[in-house]
């Protein structure tokens, strides 16, 4: 079996195979080039973003490290109503990792680069000796055209609605099923939200924020939108969209869906009057279908956020707070 | 792996239904009537569903002392980081306890300084890395009440069968009866009635409690860890109350035997005993309340093994702490001078701040919702 070793980060000739024949030939396109930097024009305002990737393991249900790259990097563009142009891609290789995975691994990168349009330009790869890092991370950052300006979550205007786009919970549930070695038919949201974001930004809704729910999950974006507008953030449990394997594996392991994380569901801030547009639009895309109104925007509780249970009570959706660990009992 | 489906367990038109039966029957109550939930599974549920909301005013949960990594006093923290500081040591523990501080800070930290922690999920992956890590001695930081001394048993037994030469354990195991002693026993104690834990249940069985309610002369009903199984022991606790009775019930019988689990008891006993006194972090001293390991297991006990290298004396909380009269429902969180001041879910000085599913940090996170 051919493994990535430390000669292939050592600057001759097997850095440059590695180079040609793994990452040009799957990322190829004219920017890509074998100088010091690719060089652009841009039009209009633009966004800019990174994002470093680490998971374990590399593959798991319905994504690896590579998808997770690309689509993390395009979709925190797409949050910011970018259209993502232009890609960044360095690669920690931990010397050892086969040439197999590292392949697949490449090819799943360019496939979900396919999704958006997205190109990677440039790209750096460093091999590190056994131990130094966990067989691979990818650092990806990304440029794109602001199709729509002045989303943020510093200026949420009270009585705008919540959208959520899909079930909760999937990406860090499916992690923890690979991770344990647990069967399940669920897989991870993992998934560029580009064609989704430019849907509705194509209908011209009045769209305050959007956001995906990436670590700490739901429960980490509506407590850091809660506090950035200094607003109350009030959501009814049952209208969450639910996955019962995701429900099943917060069961075994103790944790709450809402703080899981998730790489491919986002939360919609809207003007109550296009709600309905929005799950419209939304809900036809194959990985948005299930999108639903969770809450609403108010003045009761300032940077609180406060959940209504079905049966009448309620209480406040918390900041996840440190590592992630199972309850004992 | 085909997910269990709770969902009746959690429905809200089953909930809304046994609060309004709660209230109506409470009504004909002429107190007051404070249950104490002995299991910090119950409370994480109670907060979870809001459960409180949904009782009448004049019924109080009081939140026990049943959470296994509140109750650790700080000088065995500070063992267990002591531990995983040797070089020659790696320390193993389940999840939670990475986070609770002791006085030289949490294992989490210690891990980040350089420590040897592997936090695991079941103790029998134990096994695979002491075998990983011959090199080492695998030192387990056992810790919980009944439900998880049966799979510390089981490793002990798999260590001595398949005589594995690098494993040691640090035996935490606390029991609940004891601790329902201790604050059932304080003239002060403002406890009417018990609401019994689920999983230990489940090893121990129902006669675990027979004893208490003629002790105790309140009811002991053992519930179930889903909202459901709460609200109708509640229920139960209630009617038993307005007829002026105080029996053993078991609402949890799709569980729960009367004998309980013997197979998993005997394990236990084969391997581990009452020892003398433990302190629990928020009670103080309590006799025959934790199990350690047998005497002829000596050569596996990190506790003796270490000795020389541990600080024996007791690292107390905050002389202003209130969780000792909290735990026995004599005082609640906001009438301690430290709640929310000094003592916060990120900065924790008493074991009801610890976790999640202590009662300080319950009131923390949820108090003033409505």
């Amino acid at each position: 079996m051919s493994v990535i070793t430390l000669a292939h980060g050592g600057g001759g000739v097997e850095s440059l195979e590695l180079i040609e024949s793994l990452f040009f030939h799957h990322f190829g396109n004219a920017l890509l080039q074998a100088e010091d930097a690719a060089c652009f024009t841009l039009e209009g305002q633009s966004a800019f973003t990174t994002d470093a990737f680490t998971v374990n393991p590399l593959f798991f249900p319905g994504g690896d490290i590579g998808k997770l790259s690309i689509a993390g990097t395009v979709n925190d563009l797409a949050m910011m109503g970018a259209k993502p142009l232009y890609i960044s891609a360095s690669f920690i290789i931990e010397e050892g990792l086969s040439l197999e995975n590292l392949t697949r691994i490449v090819q799943s990168m360019a496939r979900e680069l396919e999704v958006s349009g997205a190109k990677i330009v440039c790209g750096d790869t460093k091999i590190v000796p056994k131990g130094a890092a966990d067989g691979l991370f990818i650092t990806t950052s990304g440029i794109g055209k602001v199709m729509r300006k002045n989303l943020s979550a510093r200026s949420l205007p009270v009585g705008d609605v919540l959208i959520l786009s899909g079930p909760i919970g999937r990406h860090g549930a499916s992690l923890l099923l690979a991770r344990n070695a647990l069967e399940s038919s669920l897989t991870s949201d993992c998934h560029s939200l580009w064609s989704a974001v430019h849907a509705l930004i194509e209908g011209n809704l009045s769209i305050s924020a959007l956001r995906d729910a990436t670590r700490g999950g739901v429960s980490a974006v509506l407590n850091e939108w809660a506090r950035a507008s200094n607003v109350c953030i009030e959501i009814e449990k049952a209208s969450i969209p639910q996955d019962d394997a995701v429900a099943g594996v917060c069961e075994i392991f103790g944790f709450d869906p809402m703080e899981l994380a998730n790489e491919g569901t986002f939360v919609i801030a809207v003007a109550p009057m296009h709600a309905t547009f929005a799950l419209e639009i939304l809900k036809k895309f194959p990985f948005t279908k299930d999108a639903a109104v969770i809450g609403r925007i108010t003045d009761k509780q300032p940077g609180k956020v406060i959940l209504y249970t079905p049966q009448g009570s309620s209480r406040y959706i918390q900041w996840p707070q440190g590592e992630l660990l199972p309850r004992i009992c | 792996m085909t997910p269990v489906n709770l969902n009746g367990f959690k429905d809200p038109s089953t909930l809304l239904a046994l609060s309004q039966a709660i209230s109506k029957e409470a009504s004909k109550l002429s107190a007051a009537l404070h249950i104490m939930e002995v299991c910090g599974g119950h409370t994480h549920t109670i907060m979870h569903a809001g459960l409180s909301q949904l009782l009448p005013p004049h019924i109080t949960l009081v939140h026990g002392p049943g959470c296994p990594v509140c109750v650790m006093p700080k000088e065995r923290i500070d063992q267990a980081i002591q531990l995983a500081r040797m070089k020659d040591v790696l320390l193993v523990t389940l999840g939670d306890m990475i986070r609770v501080p002791g006085s030289l800070g949490t294992l989490g930290l210690a891990r980040a300084q350089g420590a040897n922690v592997v936090a695991i999920y079941s103790p029998k992956e134990l096994l695979s890395i002491a075998q990983q890590h011959p090199e080492k001695m695998v030192v387990f930081f056992a810790i919980g009440f009944e439900t998880t001394t049966p799979m510390t048993a089981a490793l002990i037994d798999a260590v001595i069968k398949q005589n594995i030469s690098n494993v040691r354990f640090h035996i935490n195991h606390v029991l609940i009866p004891p601790a329902i002693d201790a604050i059932m026993q304080d003239p002060q104690a403002r406890i009417h009635a018990l609401l019994a834990p689920s999983h230990v249940s489940v090893i121990q069985g129902a006669q675990y409690y027979q004893a208490m309610p003629s002790k105790y002369g309140v009811p002991v009903v053992i519930a179930g860890f889903e909202s459901v199984d709460v609200m109708e022991s509640i229920l139960h606790i209630v009617r038993q109350k307005v007829s002026h009775e105080a029996k053993l019930e078991n609402t949890y019988a799709r569980f729960v035997t009367h004998k309980g689990n013997t197979k998993a008891q005997a394990l236990v006993a084969q391997y581990l005993h009452p020892v003398d006194t433990f302190r629990w972090r928020g009670l103080g001293l309590i006799a025959k309340s934790a199990l350690g390991l047998k005497e002829a297991y000596a050569h596996l006990d990190a506790q003796k093994i270490y000795a020389s290298h541990f600080d024996p004396t007791p690292q107390e909380d905050h002389k202003l702490c209130l969780c000792g009269s909290i735990l026995k429902g004599m005082a609640k969180p906001p009438q301690c001078k430290l709640f929310g001041t000094l003592c916060t879910p990120t900065n924790p000085l008493g074991s009801c701040m610890v976790s999640s599913e202590g009662a300080c940090h319950a009131y923390f996170h949820y108090q003033g919702v409505l």
